[in-house]
């Protein structure tokens, strides 16, 4: 049977695509190109300068830095969380499942003022941290642990499902074909869960490079060492430069945009070559 | 995340202004630490208006950073009367849209300043670390809690406080960048505002000493009670003046222009001074002053007309991209 007659849920392709099309324009592509005109206001050299002064380049490493690291620490502990969560079965599973979505849910603010309350030199963990040598809250620690916590649920809700279609029969299989546990992990189990972990950091990543409302209150802002891009975006509204404010947000966007560029052609790579693999 | 509390605060706001449908309503787009005295003189003011004229007045605030504050007013908030923290704030609202006339600081009398402020430390109890005076904020091992002032008024104040200071005491702008350069040196947490800047320092125990403004000094030392900080007046600060106008634009638009002059107006009157006393704020009116100067310390205070030439002058050379703020920050300088 040919494509063009079979029977969809939704009729009409035309119908739809315009409708989609059009909701993308209006929320997504319309704001954007707003924000790059803006940007173009000031032009090329007031734009260079502006993203290119020593405050900006410091503010880039901090942002994208910490959410590098934000990103590789739930790269390991996510999947290890979905895994728990899939796998067994425990009392309060339930619950911590649930729990696992609060960072989505919890205005980003509160976050902020909570984690920084903890951290802080005369807070629950922050007094025994700080006892130890350490310092966590206002040092760009203290940003990469916000960062983790905001990005946590993307790691674990894009590999969750992935894990769930995972039947244990596939393991049972390797073993019995004599497979040990770390040759099953990195050989059968691994090379399936990849291209939804680098969903997971790509989305975690890129949500991290933007954050705001929690990294504020925990960063110290100082410049040239806890300022985040974000906040040179703000600073420069407080000062009335639209223009400026809107030069260094391209370039988040940009960064943002190649990272998740850079990760779909990965995935899709992976995902060809297993496939590649599986036809020998 | 800005767009969406801004959404948010609108939709609270005209919520609001449903409720009273039938009775006038004012909002007053204040700065970040006013909360408190405007509160108190909003209903105080309702209260008169209502037995002046018989009609029943609704006034909305709304608080926060005295730059993004103007942003909002510029970008459509409509406020009747703005009362911020500095005038180059209300300046903003001229140059960008014609909201205010250019000459509105001459409006009204005292540089349209109806109450002032000035910039003390707040240290913990017994003062440990002697804190005295500006010199000490500069001495190794001290830290310093400020908001940042590229994005906080307050903290604008707090640097030209302790720039002037400098300026006099070590012969001009090179001794005093050197200066400022040391006690930024020491600053631990650059808060995005003032009401952060004073969590910081009071709940989270951060930092020997917070660069304050005088009244949220003074709200801090009301509240902690028993948390341990105390006040430390410098010998030399800077004199605040905390402007207010009504935005003509907005005012014309709603036929509000008679209730806003006169709530204005109501700040400068006994009554008004008395509870900007309260509050902290150093009243204009001699009477009430001399009621009220056990609370506030005698020191020498310098304005930024004087010392600076003015707001414009004193943001370009200070605050702008490249200005000394961001000199004092920039490494192999």
């Amino acid at each position: 049977m040919s494509l063009r007659r079979r029977r969809h849920a939704l009729p009409g392709f035309g119908l739809t695509l315009g409708i989609s099309l059009a909701y993308l324009g209006l929320i997504v592509l319309i704001p954007l190109a707003a924000l790059a005109l803006k940007s173009a206001t000031i032009g090329p050299l007031a734009f260079w300068t502006a993203v290119t002064s020593p405050r900006a380049l410091s503010a880039y490493r901090v942002t994208f830095g910490c959410a590098a690291i934000a990103g590789l620490i739930n790269l390991v502990l996510g999947p290890l969380l979905a895994w728990v969560l899939v796998r067994y079965r425990f009392p309060g599973r339930k619950l911590i499942d649930a729990l696992v979505d609060l960072p989505f849910a919890l205005p980003t603010a509160v976050a902020g003022i909570t984690l920084t309350a903890l951290y802080a030199s005369n807070g629950w963990l922050g007094r025994w941290i700080e006892a130890a040598g350490w310092k966590v809250a206002y040092t760009p620690t203290g940003i990469t642990v916000a960062l983790t916590f905001v990005s946590l649920p993307f790691l674990v809700r894009s590999v969750q499902p992935v894990l769930e279609q995972l039947e244990p029969d596939i393991e049972e299989a390797a073993a019995t074909l004599g497979a040990g546990r770390l040759t099953t992990l990195v050989k059968v189990i691994l090379p399936m869960l990849w291209p939804a972990i680098l969903t997971g950091f790509a989305l975690a990543f890129a949500r991290a490079v933007g954050e705001y409302g929690s990294v504020i209150f925990i960063a110290g802002n100082l410049p040239m060492m806890s300022e985040i891009a974000p906040l040179l975006i703000v600073a420069k509204l407080d000062a009335y430069d639209y223009a400026g404010a809107t030069a260094i947000a391209v370039v988040l966007l940009l960064a943002s945009f190649v990272a998740l560029f850079l990760i779909n052609v990965l995935q899709l790579w992976t995902v060809r070559r297993r496939s590649a693999e599986a036809r020998r | 995340m800005r767009s969406v509390f801004t959404a948010s605060l609108l939709l609270a706001l005209s919520a609001l202004a449903t409720t009273a449908l039938a009775d006038t309503t004012l909002l007053n787009v204040s700065y970040d630490p006013t909360r408190e005295l405007y509160r108190d003189f909003n209903a105080a003011f309702a209260a008169k208006w209502k037995q002046d004229t018989g009609e029943t007045l609704k006034i909305n605030q709304s608080h926060g950073g005295s730059g993004k504050q103007s942003r909002s007013v510029i970008d459509g908030l409509e406020a009747d009367v703005v009362t911020l923290a500095l005038a180059y704030d209300i300046d903003a609202l001229a140059e960008h849209g014609g909201l205010v006339p250019k000459d509105w600081q001459k409006r009204l009398p005292q540089n349209s300043a109806p109450y002032t402020s000035t910039i003390v430390f707040l240290v913990r109890k017994g003062n440990p670390k002697a804190i005295k005076d500006w010199d000490d904020l500069a001495r190794p091992g001290i830290g310093v809690i400020t908001p940042n002032p590229k994005t906080s008024g307050g903290a604008r104040w707090n640097y030209l406080a302790a720039w002037g200071y400098a300026a006099r005491k070590y012969g001009g702008d090179a001794g005093a960048k050197d200066f400022v350069a040391k006690v930024y040196r020491n600053v631990l947490v650059l808060d995005t505002g003032a009401r952060g800047a004073t969590t910081t320092f009071v709940e989270r125990g951060q930092g020997d000493v917070l660069l304050a403004w005088e009244n949220e000094a003074l709200l801090a030392l009301g509240e902690s009670g028993g948390k341990g900080v105390e006040i430390v007046a410098p010998s030399v600060s800077i004199l605040a003046e905390p402007p207010v106008s009504v935005v003509d634009k907005v005012v014309d638009k709603r036929g509000t222009r008679k209730v806003a002059e006169a709530y204005l107006k109501y700040l400068y009157s006994p009554e008004g001074q008395e509870i900007a006393a309260k509050h902290g704020y150093r009243p204009r009116d001699a009477g009430v002053a001399a009621k009220y100067a056990s609370r506030f310390p005698q020191l020498s205070m310098f304005s930024v007309d004087d010392a600076f030439g003015g707001w414009q002058k004193a943001q370009a050379a200070h605050f702008a991209d490249g200005g000394t703020f961001d000199q004092i920050y920039t490494p192999g300088r």
